[in-house]
């Protein structure tokens, strides 16, 4: 009993940041725009969330720093691509390499320096309950907000006027313009909510996940977010399946691992992104749903006439 | 006329435009524009493409600011800086683009336009009221993406309805309608009249504006040329106001002799659709023999754009026989080989589809050409004989009247019209056996199209096949020797022009022939 909890709980923390980075990221693509930079974004919350956490000691200075930090670097993006109208592609590429290069030179005095491990909620009584008490009542603060905002996002998306106004956004910017809509500005605040939440994703691997700054330790997991939601047809619930079947999956191998079964451990280390993109190409088959849910004018620039 | 219009105009002016401009780099798109709309008639703007008509009515929406002028409402100045003001004041607008949003639903479509936030189930109740008490009726929760233009252009109406606007702009919502639809909506504009609103009707068809419309106001260039009531002028008339100066009529001569070989055989070409919004093409036949020009008229979105990519091999059949060119089964080939059984092929896109916008003349015309003029513009290792591919870019554009800027100007940088007379030039220059033009005179001004219309048909009488999908009927009307119909990706057969007439073609483009009608059943069940 114990044990299986225990393996429910390193799911669910594994696949925490990659489910905060995608949520944010699938904002960002609804309205329009394709942000590469999401690993750059998150590298770079990681070390801010790392180093304030550690020089004043609380770790929810440390999320507030990541979030800025994050948003921080979206808006260099934004400024990029919606006011200069630069290629999106190649400027997410850059800011990616920007956040890893930045992260490494921020991070330098910190590497190796003990960490502030941001403690679990721990609702007396609740979280006793076996197999699923600590699993609901007993973790991490950053899990409830992963929580909260994917039901956030999906009532935003599909329940708010603003949502909608969002969704027409990315599907053709041009009609949205000539109903008067801003859509600049909606972009501006989808690439901004996207930063924050990378930044928030990179803060969960600095302060809870592994409590310590390593040089590139996202590691990878910012693409992984991406493909996530291009896999899950930009919706947010299967963006959750994605994020936690790839949690299940890397847990799963690491195990796999320990017992020895003889498969060579890099392939065991490939599982988790092999098996997310197999299940989530093999759901995405219906191409009508797929061509319905994905954003039209995603990656196109757009600079309204005057 | 201009003044004793100007000065009649009823007390209560809903709308006055005075002394409008609008510069975009070093082109006037208007200007010093005058003109006024009173409460309960129908106004028209008239003029060619280009003429500035979309440009002024994008200011009196707020989607463009005027440089210089003043906009007055109810006879108070106003400033209209968005489309949320526009409405505010009163001022709905039909685009003829549609603004639409294909992966939403009608519904959601109009929630977007209305500046208050009301849930989707009012807005789709009062959508669905509204639209059968006018008799455009619409399923509120449909997706627009599979909708027909038809009724694309019902949304973007009853969407502007529900506004209750005093003033309706409409930009050439006829464009896109089969004859029986538009005279669905004039009904449905006199009843608006009738109600008292206003209407702005922009339109270069000029019957339907000498039928429905009270005044008219006529642009030229940017400016207005003329003011005057269009029941008291002929059609000939307005059109040299727009103008400036007479058309060419264009002639067609009978074809003489019997009937001729025939060029283009398409048996049973069929083709699933390729995407969610696609149509897909059904069991279509079809003949073009040398010496005639065939006709294709349809609502757009019926499958042209499928057939025309089908037989010009930008997608290939499964079966080689369904396409056949001068006798060559061709339904596995690409362009290229399809090109060297002697045909051409212009298509519906002229920027980045016909021509590379950012590539000069010559290159255009070497790229559409290289194969089948090998010999005369390559030499023995491939390159590029420059010297007889500017001889023979110059030749086209003497011969189709070309007029540019430069020597041998990018293609992005001459107007649709000169580019299209370029484009349609560089494939007769290889005198073809067979041509297919999809949209020949597509955004094409008067003058130029008349050019256009009369070598397609020149090239027919020398002996070719030549087969030209239109969405615009008095176009096939002047140069076909039959018109067939594409309707819901199927073809009518061919109607000699003898027996065509508007009516009914139209309803051809309905689907109200015997056949198309079981077909649609079939559909629905």
């Amino acid at each position: 009993m114990e044990i299986a909890q225990n393996i429910l709980l390193t799911i669910a923390t594994a696949a925490t940041p990659l489910l905060i980075a995608a949520m944010g990221e699938l904002v960002v693509e609804r309205s329009g725009v394709l942000n590469l930079g999401v690993e750059g974004m998150m590298v770079i919350g990681a070390v801010c969330g790392f180093a304030a956490a550690a020089l004043t000691g609380s770790p929810w200075i440390g999320i507030l720093a990541a979030i800025i930090a994050g948003a921080l670097l979206s808006l260099l993006f934004a400024v990029l691509t919606l006011s200069l109208a630069t290629n999106q592609v190649a400027t997410g590429l850059s800011l990616t390499l920007l956040g890893i290069g930045l992260s490494g030179m921020i991070g330098e005095g910190f590497v190796g320096s003990p960490g502030v491990r941001l403690a679990n909620i721990h609702i007396p009584g609740l979280a006793d309950i076996p197999l699923v008490g600590r699993l609901l009542f007993g973790q991490d603060p950053i899990f409830y907000m992963s929580i909260a905002l994917t039901a956030g996002v999906m009532w935003f998306l599909f329940r708010t006027r603003t949502g909608l106004t969002l969704r027409s956004v990315g599907d053709n910017h041009k009609s949205a313009h000539a109903l008067g809509i801003s859509v600049l500005g909606y972009r501006y605040a989808a690439v901004l909510f996207g930063g924050a939440c990378a930044g928030l994703a990179g803060a969960h691997l600095s302060l809870v996940y592994t409590p310590q700054w390593v040089e590139n330790m996202t590691a990878g997991r910012g693409w992984i977010a991406l493909a996530l939601v291009v896999f899950a047809s930009w919706r947010p619930w299967r963006v959750l399946g994605g994020a936690y079947l790839f949690g299940a999956v890397t847990i799963g191998q690491l195990h796999a691992q320990a017992l020895g079964f003889g498969i060579p451990s890099q392939l065991l280390s490939s599982l988790p992104y092999l098996a997310t993109i197999v299940v989530l190409v093999i759901i995405s088959g219906n191409r009508r749903l797929t061509v319905m849910n994905t954003p039209a004018s995603l990656g196109q620039p757009f600079v309204p006439d005057r | 006329m201009t003044d004793a219009e100007a000065t009649t105009a009823a007390p209560q002016t809903l709308l006055q435009v005075e002394g409008i401009t609008k510069v975009f780099g070093t082109l006037k798109a208007n200007d010093g524009v005058d003109f006024d709309i009173v409460p309960g008639e129908i106004h028209a703007l008239l003029g060619e493409n280009g003429a500035g008509k979309s440009t002024l009515v994008k200011m009196l929406f707020g989607s463009l600011q005027p440089d210089g002028g003043v906009i007055k409402w109810r006879g108070q100045p106003v400033a209209i800086v968005n489309p949320m003001q526009a409405r505010a004041l009163g001022i709905g607008m039909v685009f003829q683009h549609f603004s639409l949003f294909d992966s939403l639903t009608v519904a959601e479509n109009i929630a977007l336009s209305l500046d208050d936030d009301i849930p989707i189930r009012t807005i789709a109740a009062k959508a669905q009221a509204l639209s059968y008490s006018y008799g455009l009726p619409l399923d509120p929760f449909s997706m627009v993406g599979d909708l027909s233009v038809g009724e694309r252009q019902r949304i973007e109406i009853i969407r502007c309805l529900l506004q209750t606007p005093d003033l309706i702009i409409l930009d050439e919502p006829t464009s896109v309608l089969t004859p029986q639809e538009a005279d669905k909506l004039f009904e449905t504009l006199e009843r608006l009249r009738d109600e008292g609103k206003s209407i702005l009707y922009i339109s270069h068809r000029l019957e339907e504006v000498k039928r429905m419309c009270d005044r008219a106001t006529v642009l030229r260039h940017g400016k207005v040329v003329a003011h005057c009531n269009p029941r008291e002028e002929t059609a000939s008339s307005l059109a040299s106001m727009m103008v400036g100066t007479e058309i060419h009529q264009v002639v067609r001569e009978a074809s003489q002799g019997g009937p001729g070989e025939s060029l283009i055989e398409i048996r049973n070409l069929s083709r699933p659709a390729a995407t969610p919004f696609a149509m897909p093409l059904r069991d279509i036949s079809l003949t073009v023999r040398a010496g005639e020009v065939i006709g294709i008229a349809g609502v757009a979105g019926n499958g042209q754009g499928e057939f025309f990519e089908a037989v010009s091999g930008e997608v290939l059949q499964d079966a080689a026989g369904s396409v056949r060119l001068r006798g060559k089964d061709v339904g596995r080939m690409g362009i290229s080989r399809r090109r060297l059984t002697g045909t051409a092929f212009v298509p519906e896109e002229r920027l980045g589809h016909g021509a590379a916008p950012a590539m000069a003349l010559s290159e255009n015309l070497l790229l559409s050409r290289y194969r089948t003029d090998q010999s005369a513009f390559l030499g023995p290792l491939g390159t590029i004989r420059s010297g007889a591919v500017e001889a023979a870019s110059k030749r086209v554009i003497e011969e189709m009247d070309v007029r540019k800027s430069a020597e041998d100007p990018e293609a992005a940088s001459l107007s649709g019209g000169n580019l299209q007379k370029f484009i349609i030039g560089r494939e007769l220059d290889r005198q073809p056996a067979i041509m297919v033009v999809n949209q020949p005179t597509w955004g094409v001004d008067a003058g130029a199209a008349a050019r256009i219309r009369q070598a397609l048909i020149e090239l027919a009488r020398s002996g070719s096949a030549v087969l030209v999908i239109s969405q615009d009927l008095d176009e096939l009307f002047e140069i076909s020797d039959a018109i067939a119909v594409m309707h819901n990706g199927a073809m009518s057969k061919p109607v000699p022009i003898a027996e065509a007439t508007y009516e009914s073609i139209g309803l051809l483009m309905g689907g109200s022939e015997p056949g198309h009608v079981a077909h649609d059943e079939k559909e629905v069940v």
